[in-house]
């Protein structure tokens, strides 16, 4: 081989085969934690695995994701805002209409029946929306679990929403006062507690990042996402899509999006990272693959927000969602292959593509995937008129109505 | 393939002449840099003569994922006060340059390492005098990242065992380590609740039976009498977040150094490795 770099980035023979049985996206992924913790990864991993290969947990999982998720969540076309727009045809996966008003629930119905398996009795979560907490907590009522949300400071306040309805299904929701209060120390603090509790706790994280297991776990309860919208657009098109996009934080739902289609090579693919106050700011944007590099944290290897001496940042968007300073490992992997692209939006660009669906289709979208949409008003019109252009539409705007009116200076 | 029989290393011989004296080692921890470069210098410098045996010197990071408040609270000093991985070598420099028999052991979390990048940070580190490593979130099971080219260099690996670290794990725990063995007397983070004596006990008599290293204990140590009680089941114990406290409770209302932060960490020092010398070393 000419290169010895090109090794970790060389086209695979498919896309869909990681992690190694090491947990390892190429480069990235990887089971980075304490000793203390690293019993009950290994245990989690089998688990994972009988239950995946077990027919009777995979049908429940479907009954809870029909009856009490509400999937499978429409393909709406979006006909105002193509004729807007004048490009591609755009669809948004309407995985806002979900019970709790996110993609988030896919995962959590997934893992709190893998806790129930592996009988243990404490469930806790991290949350930056708030709307993973809000999933979690909600799946512990459901089941009758105690249920304990890290949540940053910073978010508490500016998703409140969010916190009132995690008291309501009865969660304790601890608000975190290290770093900048935001998604980063709430996963810390989660991460502490569950080597605290180990032995009858579950973590329920909320994103496809953390050690192996959990991002191809997360992905894989994801993946009834990209799985419904290859069925749906069949449907209706009688064809594939051809352009994939979502909004990363740590990136569950627009993996869930991508992954049945990663070996589609028509398909092409876009994630998009929040570029907070714009991506040459120094700490003031958290899109982690196209301002950071290779780096270890939070169990796994992937692209951090961190400085020359190997400290994270905390960074910044206005999305608390996405106001991550890592992702996925195996969004970072499809990076370095060149299978999807990663583009930035930044807090302003989102806040205009938010008031625009609202006022376009009657959809008032979450801060996460509005960024996405913004990325959809760049891209669009650059597309011609029979690309199929499918949106994930990961969740609702209800929990940030309050700030998003702060910024835009409304009266309320 | 790692040799049963080392060439003897600093933390060999230091264990070896605390066994001839029957003293259970005493292992100190402070961050680098906390609660700046000068003060963390003189704090270092004076901890030999107050008592500690071993250093275990904390490599600040941003986010210290397995750390209680007193040690996250000193990591955050240092990183204000401007502390970086390549001060924190140059402290170990200057130390070596005026102690050349105390085992100096660095502390901390991957990221730091892997950015600098790893191969460098080793060498410039066994250059600096460094003795062992222990770095908390690199299992066994990525010993070629870490672990190997630090003991290729001639550096300890020093791993941690915990509550959790089954018969079945223990082996893989094991395998690599060299120096010592640290066992973390809970499950949870530093500077946490204070371990069930009878339980540690229990724990190290079990790794004990599977390898010839020393085994100290921490992890929630604070006071000499619960040392001197821990000490009595293993080969040392370990105290960090007690000392890292007295640097915060003696900061001046600028949040700098204050005259006796120096002084009161020395003082603790003294009052456990005291506590401790009135054990004797057991197992
Ligand atoms: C609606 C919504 N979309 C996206 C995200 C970002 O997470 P992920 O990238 O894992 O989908 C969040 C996280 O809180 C969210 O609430």
């Amino acid at each position: 081989m000419a290169s010895p770099t090109t090794s970790d980035t060389q086209a695979p023979n498919s896309f869909r085969a990681g992690p190694d049985d090491h947990g390892f996206f190429g480069l990235y992924g990887g089971r980075f934690v304490a000793e203390t913790l690293m019993p009950l990864i290994l245990e989690l991993e089998q688990a994972y695995e009988a239950a995946k290969n077990d027919a009777g947990f995979q049908a429940e999982l479907r009954d809870l994701l029909e009856h009490y998720g509400g999937r499978p969540s429409p393909l709406y076309f979006a006909e105002r805002l193509t004729e807007h727009l004048k490009g591609a045809k755009i669809y948004f996966k309407r995985d806002e209409l979900n019970h709790t008003g996110s993609h988030k629930i896919n995962n959590c119905l997934g893992q709190i029946q893998l806790a129930r398996r592996m009988g243990k009795t404490r469930i806790i979560a991290e949350t930056g929306a708030g709307q993973h907490g809000v999933a979690v907590a909600t799946v512990c009522a459901r089941f009758g679990l105690p249920c304990e949300i890290y949540m940053g400071a910073t978010d508490v306040a500016r998703q409140s929403p969010n916190v009132a309805r995690m008291h309501m299904l009865g969660a304790k929701v601890h608000s975190v006062t290290s770093g900048a209060g935001t998604l980063k120390d709430s996963m810390n603090e989660a991460l502490r507690d569950w080597v605290t509790n180990v032995r009858d706790t579950y973590y329920i994280i909320g994103t496809a990042a953390g050690p192996h297991p959990y991002p191809a776990m997360v992905r894989d309860f994801q993946a009834v996402i990209g799985n419904e919208v290859r069925k749906q657009m069949q449907e209706r098109e009688g064809r594939l899509p051809d352009t994939l996009v979502a909004a990363i934080g740590g990136g569950s739902n627009a993996i869930g999006l991508f992954y049945p289609f990663l070996d589609d090579k028509s398909v092409k693919i876009y994630g998009v990272e929040a570029a907070g106050h714009g991506i040459d700011v120094p700490n003031g944007h958290n899109a982690s693959m196209t301002g950071g590099r290779p780096g270890v944290l939070h169990g796994n290897r992937t692209y951090l927000i961190q400085d020359e001496d190997g400290q994270i940042l905390e960074g910044h968007s206005i999305s608390a969602g996405l106001d991550y300073p890592g992702v996925g490992p195996e969004h970072s992997w499809l990076k370095d292959t060149g299978r999807v692209s990663y583009v930035p939006i930044t807090d302003k660009e989102a806040l205009d593509a938010f008031q625009l669906c609202a006022k376009l289709e009657g959809i008032i979208p979450a801060l996460e995937p509005s960024h996405a949409l913004a990325y959809v008003q760049k891209l669009a019109p650059t597309l011609p008129k029979d690309d199929l252009l499918v949106m994930n539409m990961c969740g609702r705007g209800d929990k940030d109505v309050f700030a998003v009116a702060g910024y835009l200076g409304m009266k309320i | 393939m790692p040799s049963q029989t080392p060439p003897q290393t600093r933390i060999d011989r230091c264990f070896a002449a605390l066994k001839r004296e029957g003293r259970p080692a005493f292992v100190t921890f402070v961050t680098a840099g906390d609660p700046d470069y000068e003060t963390s210098k003189a704090i270092l410098l004076g901890l030999p003569e107050a008592g500690a045996d071993v250093i275990e010197i904390g490599m600040p990071f941003s986010d210290p994922m397995a750390d209680g408040p007193a040690v996250q609270a000193s990591s955050l000093r240092a990183l204000q006060a401007g502390q970086t991985m390549k001060r924190t070598l140059q402290l170990v420099r200057e130390f070596r340059a005026k102690d050349n028999l105390t085992p100096i052991i660095l502390m901390g979390y991957y990221n730091p390492i892997y950015v600098y990048p790893s191969a460098a940070f080793l060498d410039e580190a066994r250059d600096s005098g460094v003795d062992g490593m222990i770095v908390v979130d690199v299992p066994p099971e990525a010993d070629e990242e870490l672990c190997l080219p630090a003991m290729e260099r001639g550096l300890s690996f020093i791993r941690l065992a915990t509550p959790t670290t089954d018969d079945k794990r223990l082996p893989a725990v094991l395998a690599n380590t060299s120096g010592f063995v640290y066992y973390v007397s809970i499950t949870g983070i530093t500077g946490a609740a204070a371990p069930v004596v009878s339980d540690v006990r229990a724990q190290v008599a079990r790794i004990k039976r599977s390898t010839p290293l020393p085994v100290v204990v921490g992890f929630g140590v604070r006071t000499p009498e619960q040392a001197k009680t821990l000490a009595d089941c293993a080969d040392g114990v370990v105290v960090g977040s007690a000392l890292v406290e007295a640097i915060r409770t003696t900061l001046g209302p600028d949040g700098k150094a204050g005259p006796d932060t120096i002084s009161s960490v020395h003082r603790i020092v003294q009052n456990l490795a005291a506590g401790l010398r009135g054990a004797a070393s057991r197992v």
